[in-house]
């Protein structure tokens, strides 16, 4: 029966290539990503104002906030894909870069006549709405891969997923999002990537096991 | 870290099965099924006994299906550990919600004394922490759990002779150490 199986699974032997695992995730990642950046051109459209926002403090902000968030979601499901993976690192630098978003922003706070606009926006909906939805892309593609692989911590690796997907989609929907309140950042774009992260933690519990 | 020789083989082998070589991932995995036989056996409790075949199968599908997973840097066993545990603990998960049984047919509580058994189990495990594990996994299973000799030699890729000799210097061992004779 083991020996039937042994030369049966030897039969198929393909060559693997040198990370391949990183290869998929990756490629993954990216290929959802442009999905879901023609998803945002379509159902947003980029911000009228790119031009004069390009230049200003708080669109860079978002852009490498969401885009370490991304970079730190991925780090951390490399490690989780593994068997017997497990990694502190992404976890604290992620802590450490909200916590630095909050102090900059209590600082831009402290500066602001009025404060209310900086925390409140004008569209908490709309980023709780359409940064989930533009994860979703990455968040299916990074599940599929992770099928694939061998997370023995299911739910966690599907929380770093969720992270890396939902910063995917935060940083994708700041090219169409004119708020400019560093306490909105903080609060809500940290919000909705929670939320997804906790979708993927979901999904990786019953869809990643193996 | 490298020193171990198990190790270093068994890796050796496992780089060139991901280059593609079909003979050494043939040497490799029937290697591995003598090495995930006893690890799965000895975990099982004797009433699932059975299931460690299932088990081994299950492990080596996982290595072939997920064989992108290993880090060629790292240690192979680690590797290869941290999957047969992940197999092991899913069939306990499992295991464990098919035998909810209807209360009706449960059996009395009062009906058996079980610490008696379990200080029994523990002073037996003391005492058989005197002898080689091998030994004493031999004597377990062919003595207390009721398999056969061939099937305890099997479990242990050794030959039933070997397994009977092995079984006889253990309990004789035993007898001279706990019947009051020299240490």
């Amino acid at each position: 029966m083991t020996d039937d199986l042994i030369d049966r699974l030897a039969a198929h032997l393909k060559p693997v290539r040198h990370m391949a695992m990183q290869r998929q995730l990756i490629g993954a990642l990216l290929l959802s990503g442009v999905l879901a950046i023609v998803a945002m051109l379509m159902l947003l459209g980029m911000r009228p104002d790119m031009q004069t926002a390009a230049v200003t403090m708080i669109y860079w902000t978002k852009f490498s906030y969401t885009l370490a968030l991304a970079l730190l979601g991925l780090a951390a499901t490399l490690v989780l894909a593994r068997p017997g993976g497990r990694t502190r690192w992404p976890w604290l630098a992620a802590v450490a870069l909200v916590a630095l978003l909050v102090v900059l922003a209590v600082i831009q706070l402290a500066r602001a006549d009025d404060m209310m606009p900086m925390i409140m926006g004008s569209s908490i909906i709309r980023s709780l709405t359409y940064i989930p939805i533009l994860s979703l892309p990455v968040l299916l593609a990074s599940m599929l891969a992770l099928r694939r692989m061998a997370p023995t911590r299911p739910a966690l690796a599907g929380f770093a997923a969720g992270i890396m997907a939902g910063s995917t989609g935060a940083w994708i929907y700041a090219f169409a999002c004119t708020e400019t309140g560093m306490m909105f950042l903080a609060l809500w774009y940290t919000l909705a990537i929670l939320i997804v992260g906790a979708v993927g933690a979901v999904f990786g519990r019953f869809f990643l096991r193996w | 870290m490298q020193a171990d020789p198990t190790e270093m083989r068994l890796r050796e082998l496992m780089l060139a099965s991901l280059d593609g070589d079909a003979a050494a991932y043939r040497k490799l995995l029937a290697d591995l099924g003598k090495h995930l036989r006893p690890y799965f056996t000895r975990r099982l409790t004797p009433a699932f006994a059975s299931h460690a075949e299932d088990l081994v199968q299950e492990t080596l599908l996982a290595i072939h299906t997920r064989r992108m997973t290993y880090d060629r840097n790292r240690p192979f066993t680690a590797w290869l550990h941290a999957i047969a545990h992940h197999k092991f603990v899913d069939h306990v998960r499992r295991q464990s919600i098919r035998l909810t049984v209807p209360l009706e047919d449960d059996a009395p509580i009062l009906a058996h004394d079980d610490n008696t058994d379990a200080v029994a189990r523990r002073d037996l495990d003391a005492v058989l922490d005197n002898v080689p594990t091998r030994t004493s996994d031999l004597i377990r299973r062919t003595k207390i759990d009721g398999a056969s000799v061939a099937e305890a030699a099997a479990a242990h890729g050794m030959t039933e002779t070997a397994a009977k000799v092995s079984i006889h210097r253990g309990l004789k061992a035993l007898a001279a150490r706990f019947a009051g004779g020299p240490k």
